[in-house]
């Protein structure tokens, strides 16, 4: 991955989760988590979309259905880049590692499939630093959908894709939507080598074998502190 | 229908989902660094146009509806990096081109814009960013018939800047570490910016006026430009739509076959009617 810069010497792991939403991918982070901790890694955990930089944009652009597909992509664009500038890099270079709740994959699946051009979408995110294990937990759009909408009252515009115009009925669009972002998700598997895991599996099934990549990365490298 | 000369074209991968074959106005930059007289121009160039009768809408850096309020806050607490600081512009620029450039573009109208994506390239460049980087991310912006490119030096800068306003955070370059006097500081970045500036101007072909010209001589100049470009804009409309109607002018009309004599091959153009009647 090229970078507007060369990339910095960075020492600690990043590892990412991905999935559409309602495949399970945030409960598996809070479970590796945990595991990590309980083996004495310092750990860092940073979630989308939560820079307070683009917070007041993003929250009246989504209130007042101001987006367009190419503004969603921008301002969630510059929120990484905060993020990747105060919660990513920092921690990476003092050698600690961290766990991201969705990551640049993320903003390709969902923006393509907004309509954005691919490769446009590629070059904007190309200051990233690339990750060194992607898990994306694949389900059914059936399953994912009906995990999502048993729990939520209410989905929002955004969340539903309501700015494409694919259904007036929030829930269809939620649908086709999601169906949309789970192709590009597919689509993505192989050239960005994701693991890709059975998000259908047993949770604490789905764990071990997160666990068991994830042991690899520290086994196969000298530890962290060892520069 | 023969298309047009110069068919508006995005400047990179564009916007898939945006059509913008049917935008029939005209895109007029101005560029230049801070205090060059940018809007002073923009704002002469609007009233004469208006006098003659075409539509004019203004755009201005940063004055978007989404993304105004959070850059001001962002400037104003000093927490940008080279990054973020592009993104910003990025997405303030893409909210006013889809809500407001294009828009206008589609009803006809002379949009002035003042500043236009190179602004960001070249604040974006003199701050580290990677110059193919930048360009890609402004991909979606359209390329505008004209530049137009106020041309200064920094020593003529620095006196009219003083004269008008203090010495800006930003417009100094403070972010950058050039030094702790601001002074300084503006010079060292203003040099630079107006470097970044004269070397895009060969790039992209910008319009070069001499900003250290009085104001009226320069007006003079722009009006120029801009009357040049909008007659070759009529004549080129014109010529497109004599285009489409050449057949009703100068063929003959059709010779309709009378009680199925047909007289052979007498005009290929025309494509013989199937028989029948």
């Amino acid at each position: 991955m090229k970078s507007t810069k060369r990339n910095p010497p960075r020492k600690g792991k990043l590892i990412v989760v991905e999935g559409i939403d309602g495949s399970g991918k945030s409960t598996q982070v809070q479970l590796l988590l945990k595991w990590l901790e309980a083996r004495g890694e310092q750990v860092f955990f940073t979630e989308w979309n939560s820079s307070e930089l683009v917070r007041q944009a993003t929250k009246r652009g989504k209130r007042k259905n101001l987006l367009t597909p190419s503004t969603f992509s921008l301002l969630h664009a510059t929120d990484f880049a905060d993020r990747l500038t105060y919660h990513i890099l920092p921690y990476l270079k003092a050698g600690m590692t961290v766990l991201a709740d969705r990551y640049i994959y993320t903003a390709f699946a969902r923006d393509i499939a907004r309509g954005v051009d691919p490769r446009w979408v590629r070059d904007l995110y190309s200051f990233a630093v690339p990750p060194d294990a992607v898990f994306y937990f694949r389900v059914p759009l059936e399953v994912a959908t009906a995990r999502i909408l048993s729990t939520r009252s209410k989905i929002k515009f955004y969340e539903a894709g309501m700015d494409l115009g694919l259904s007036n009925d929030p829930v269809e669009s939620f649908k086709l939507f999601q169906g949309r972002v789970l192709k590009e998700y597919d689509r993505m598997a192989p050239e960005y080598q994701f693991k890709v895991m059975d998000g259908t599996r047993s949770i604490d099934g789905q764990q071990q074998k997160v666990r068991a990549v994830v042991g690899k990365l520290y086994d196969s490298a000298p530890a962290a502190e060892a520069s | 229908m023969t298309p047009a000369a110069k068919p508006r074209r995005y400047f990179g991968h564009g916007l898939p989902y945006c059509d913008i074959r049917d935008l029939t106005g005209t895109l007029i930059t101005l560029e230049g660094t801070d205090g060059v007289g940018r809007s002073t121009q923009v704002r002469l160039l609007k009233g004469w146009l208006e006098v003659q009768g075409y539509g004019v809408i203004e755009t201005g850096w940063t004055r978007s509806e989404l993304m105004s309020e959070t850059i001001g806050a962002a400037k104003a607490g000093h927490n940008l990096n080279q990054l973020t600081f592009s993104l910003l512009y990025a997405t303030d620029f893409a909210d006013r081109l889809e809500k407001i450039v294009i828009p206008a573009l589609r009803s006809g109208f002379v949009v002035l814009a003042d500043r236009y994506m190179y602004t960001a390239f070249a604040r974006s460049v003199v701050r580290g960013a990677d110059p193919g980087w930048i360009r890609s991310v402004f991909g979606f912006a359209l390329v505008p018939d004209l530049v137009l490119h106020l041309k200064i030096d920094v020593d003529t800068l620095v006196p009219r800047v003083l004269r008008g306003r203090r010495m800006d955070y930003w417009e100094s370059g403070m972010d950058m570490h050039l030094g702790s006097d601001p002074y300084e500081s503006f010079r060292k970045y203003q040099r630079k910016l107006i470097r970044e500036y004269n070397r895009m101007s060969r790039e992209f072909g910008f319009v070069d006026l001499d900003a250290t010209l009085p104001i009226d001589a320069i007006q003079e100049k722009v009006r120029a430009r801009v009357k040049a470009l909008l007659e070759e804009r009529k004549i080129r409309a014109l010529t497109e739509s004599l285009e489409t109607i050449r057949p009703l002018l100068f063929d003959p009309e059709p010779e309709k076959p009378r009680g199925g004599l047909e007289t052979a091959g007498a005009r290929g153009s025309t494509p013989a009617p199937s028989s029948g009647g």
